[in-house]
C-alpha cells in the first residue's frame, strides 16, 4: 500500500460506521474505519474482542452493511444495495473461508465447490472442470466424491479453500481461518495461501493470531471501532521490529 | 433450468435421508391421508354404482304399487279371532282403472304366494309369483334356457312355470330343469318351460330376489291358489287381491306424473287402511345420486382434514430441519444464495416429502379396493379423476404447509446464523 502503488482498488473503507442500538445504548462497532484493499494484497486485520473485528468482517463479506460511509468492492458502493444484489455481490465477488470450514455434510467435495456457482446458474460441465482443478490446486484431486466427515480438518479446510476459488472472486475473506487447526495444519494452510498469491489471489484474513498475522503483507491493527495502526509486516521484519 | 430443478430435487433428496426415520414418518402421514382418499372414495364410488344399478334394474320409466299391510290391524291381530279373515291391498278392478286411465302405460299385476318348492329330494322355501306375459319385459329380466310364459298359457291356466336362476340351481343341481315338475305344496305342480338368467339384485320388498322366484301365469295361480292365503308368518288368513302391480310408462320423463296421479286415485278407496305404496325407481335413483353427492362432499372433507393433519406433520418437521439446518442456511447465504434460493430448496424439500407420500399412497390407494373387493366382496370402483386429485392435493399440502418454515429459513439474518452452533 506504498503511495506510488497502481494496481487497481479492489475493496475500499471510506469512513465506516457501523453502530448497533442495544436498548437505549448505541453500541459504536465501527466509528469512521477507511482503509484500501488493492489486487494482490495480503492484508490481516487484528484486535482484540470488541475491537470491531467481527463487524469489520460482516460488511466486508457483504452480511452486514455500514450505518454511514462507503463500502465499494471494485469501485462501486454496495453499502446501499438491497439484499438479492448484496447477495450477488457476495456469490461473485468475495470467497469466504471460515474457521470451521463450513462445507455442507450432506453434499459431497464436488458439490460443495459447486454451490456458489449454482446459485448464479453456472453448474455443468465447466463447472465440474474447475473444480477438479481447484481440488487438484489444494492439492485434494481424487477426493471428489468424497463426504466431508471422510476428511482431516486440513483437507475440509482445503476444500473450502478450493470452494472459495470457484467465483473467481475479487478476494478471499478469511475468518480466522486456522483457528481450529493444530500447528502443523496451521502452517500448510497458511503456505497454501502463499502459494496462491502467484495467481494474483488478493487475501484478507480477519485473525487474533499473531502468527498468522505476520505471514501476511500488511497488518490492520483495530481497536475501539477504529484504525490503530497499519503495520508493514516486510519493513518490519527488515528492521527486525517483529510485532 | 431442468437440470438445475433437477438438481435441486436430488438435493432435496440427499438432505431428507440425512434424517431417514422423520421423513418415513412425515412422508407415511401423507401416504395413509392419499391411500385412504382414494379407498374411501373408490369404495364409494361402488356402493354407490351398485344401488345406482338396483335401480336401474328395477326400471327408470316404471312405477311400483305394492300392497302393503294394514297398520292398525297388525296390533289388533292377537285380539281379534285368527279365523277372521284380513282383507287388503289392491284389487284386479283398480288394476283395469289404471290401465284405462294410462292407456299407453303397460300394467302387470303380480301375485306372490311363499310356498315350500320341491323336485327330488330338494326342497326350498320360496315364492311363487302369479303373473302375467309382459313381466318379462317391465323387470328386465332375460331368459337363458326356454321360454317365458305366454298368453296361452294364461288362457289355459296351463300348470307350467319359469325358475329363476338360484331356485333352479337349488331344485336341479345336476338335470336340466326343462321339462321336469316342481312340485309346490302339497299337491300343485307345475312343469318347468324356461329358466332365467342371474339378476343378482337386492331382494325385492316380499323379502326374496328375482333369482329365488318361480314365476307361473297369473290365472294358473288364482286357480290353484285362489284369494284368500294364509299368511305363514302370522298364520293368519288374509285376502289380497294383487300383491303388486307394475305399471311401465312410455319413456321416463312421465314417470313422476304418473306416480303423482296413482297416488290421486288409489287415495280415497285406501285412504283408512293406507295399504299401499307407490314406489319411483327414477325418484330413488335421484335421491341416491343426490345422496352420492354429498357423500363425496363428506369424503372431500375427511380427506382435507387428513391431508391437513398430514401437512402438520410436514411443517412441523419442515420448521424443525430449518432449525437444524440454520448453520448451513448461513453457509448458503454467504456463498451468494438469495433469499428467494433458500425459500427453493425448502419448498422443494417439502415437495419432494409430500409427493412421495402421495405416489406410494396412490399405490396403496389402488390396491386397497382391490383388496376389499376381494376379501368382502364390496365393489368398489377407482376413478382416475379421484387419484388425479388426492395426489394434486398432497403436492399442494407440501407446498403450501412447507411455504413458512421456507420463508422463516430465508429471512434469517445470515450473520447470525453462521453463528449458530
Amino acid at each position: 500500500m506504498a503511495a506510488m502503488d497502481d494496481r487497481p482498488v479492489i475493496a475500499e473503507f471510506a469512513d465506516v460506521h457501523r453502530h448497533y442500538v442495544m436498548g437505549k445504548n448505541v453500541v459504536k462497532a465501527l466509528n469512521g474505519v477507511s482503509v484500501q484493499v488493492r489486487k494482490g494484497d495480503y492484508l490481516a486485520i487484528m484486535g482484540r474482542s470488541g475491537s470491531g473485528k467481527s463487524t469489520m468482517l460482516n460488511i466486508l463479506g457483504g452480511l452486514d452493511r455500514p450505518t454511514s460511509g462507503a463500502y465499494r468492492v471494485g469501485g462501486r458502493d454496495v453499502s446501499k444495495l438491497n439484499d438479492d444484489d448484496l447477495s450477488d455481490v457476495r456469490g461473485r465477488e468475495i470467497g469466504f473461508i471460515f474457521q470451521s470450514f463450513n462445507l455442507i455434510p450432506q453434499l459431497t467435495v464436488l458439490e460443495n465447490l459447486e454451490v456458489p456457482l449454482f446459485y448464479q446458474g453456472r453448474v455443468g460441465a465447466e463447472s465440474r472442470k474447475k473444480a477438479e482443478y481447484l481440488a487438484g490446486r489444494v492439492g485434494l484431486s481424487g477426493r471428489l466424491e468424497h463426504k466431508p466427515m471422510e476428511l482431516s480438518g486440513g483437507q475440509q479446510q482445503r476444500v473450502a479453500i478450493a470452494r472459495a476459488l470457484m467465483n473467481d472472486p475479487l478476494f478471499l475473506l478469511a475468518d480466522e481461518a486456522t483457528g481450529n487447526l493444530d500447528s502443523n495444519t496451521e502452517k500448510e494452510i497458511l503456505d497454501l495461501f502463499d502459494d496462491l498469491r502467484p495467481d494474483g489471489v488478493t487475501i484478507v484474513i480477519v485473525t487474533h493470531n499473531p502468527k498468522v498475522a505476520e505471514r501476511a503483507d500488511h497488518t490492520l491493527w483495530l481497536k475501539d471501532g477504529q484504525v490503530e495502526k497499519l503495520v508493514d509486516n516486510r519493513a518490519a521484519a527488515r528492521d527486525g521490529d517483529v510485532p | 433450468m431442468i437440470r438445475d430443478s433437477m438438481r435441486m430435487v436430488t438435493l432435496g433428496l440427499k438432505s431428507l435421508m440425512l434424517h431417514k426415520l422423520r421423513s418415513s414418518l412425515t412422508t407415511a402421514g401423507i401416504l395413509f391421508g392419499v391411500a385412504s382418499v382414494i379407498a374411501m372414495l373408490a369404495v364409494g364410488e361402488g356402493a354407490s354404482q351398485e344401488t345406482l344399478d338396483q335401480y336401474r334394474a328395477m326400471g327408470v320409466s316404471n312405477v311400483l304399487i305394492r300392497s302393503t299391510k294394514p297398520e292398525e290391524t297388525q296390533q289388533t291381530s292377537s285380539t281379534s279371532s285368527s279365523w277372521s279373515i284380513l282383507g287388503y291391498g289392491l284389487t284386479y278392478a283398480e288394476a283395469d282403472r289404471i290401465q284405462n286411465l294410462l292407456p299407453q302405460a303397460t300394467v302387470v299385476r303380480v301375485r306372490e304366494f311363499q310356498r315350500g318348492l320341491m323336485h327330488g329330494e330338494n326342497w326350498a322355501s320360496k315364492m311363487i309369483v302369479g303373473t302375467e306375459v309382459a313381466f318379462l319385459d317391465v323387470a328386465n329380466l332375460r331368459i337363458k334356457e326356454g321360454r317365458w310364459l305366454t298368453e296361452l298359457d294364461q288362457q289355459h291356466q296351463a300348470n307350467v312355470c319359469v325358475l329363476g336362476a338360484s331356485i333352479a340351481k337349488a331344485l336341479f343341481p345336476l338335470e336340466n330343469p326343462l321339462g321336469q315338475t316342481v312340485l309346490a305344496g302339497v299337491e300343485d305342480r307345475f312343469e318347468v318351460v324356461g329358466v332365467l338368467d342371474t339378476q343378482g339384485r337386492a331382494a325385492s320388498p316380499n323379502g326374496f330376489t328375482l333369482d329365488e322366484c318361480v314365476y307361473v301365469p297369473m290365472s294358473s295361480s288364482r286357480r290353484r291358489f285362489g284369494d284368500v292365503v294364509r299368511n305363514p308368518s302370522t298364520n293368519r288368513w288374509e285376502s289380497v287381491e294383487l300383491h303388486e302391480v307394475k305399471v311401465k310408462l312410455p319413456s321416463s320423463d312421465q314417470v313422476e306424473d304418473a306416480a303423482a296421479v296413482l297416488r290421486f286415485m288409489l287415495q280415497p278407496a285406501h285412504a283408512t287402511k293406507g295399504d299401499f305404496e307407490i314406489t319411483v325407481p327414477l325418484e330413488l335413483l335421484r335421491q341416491e345420486e343426490k345422496q352420492r353427492r354429498m357423500f363425496n362432499l363428506v369424503l372431500a372433507v375427511i380427506a382435507s382434514i387428513s391431508l391437513l393433519v398430514g401437512g402438520i406433520g410436514i411443517m412441523n418437521v419442515m420448521l424443525a430441519t430449518v432449525t437444524e439446518r440454520t448453520r448451513e442456511i448461513g453457509i448458503r447465504r454467504a456463498l451468494g444464495a438469495k433469499k428467494k434460493h433458500i425459500v427453493q430448496q425448502f419448498l422443494v424439500e417439502a415437495g419432494v416429502l409430500s409427493a412421495l407420500g402421495g405416489v406410494v399412497g396412490v399405490g396403496l390407494g389402488l390396491i386397497v379396493p382391490e383388496a376389499i373387493t376381494y376379501w368382502f366382496g364390496q365393489k368398489t370402483s377407482v376413478m382416475a379423476t379421484h387419484v388425479i386429485l388426492a395426489f394434486g392435493i398432497s403436492a399442494a399440502v407440501g407446498v403450501v404447509f412447507g411455504l413458512y418454515p421456507a420463508w422463516r429459513a430465508a429471512n434469517m439474518d445470515p450473520v447470525e446464523a453462521l453463528r449458530h452452533e
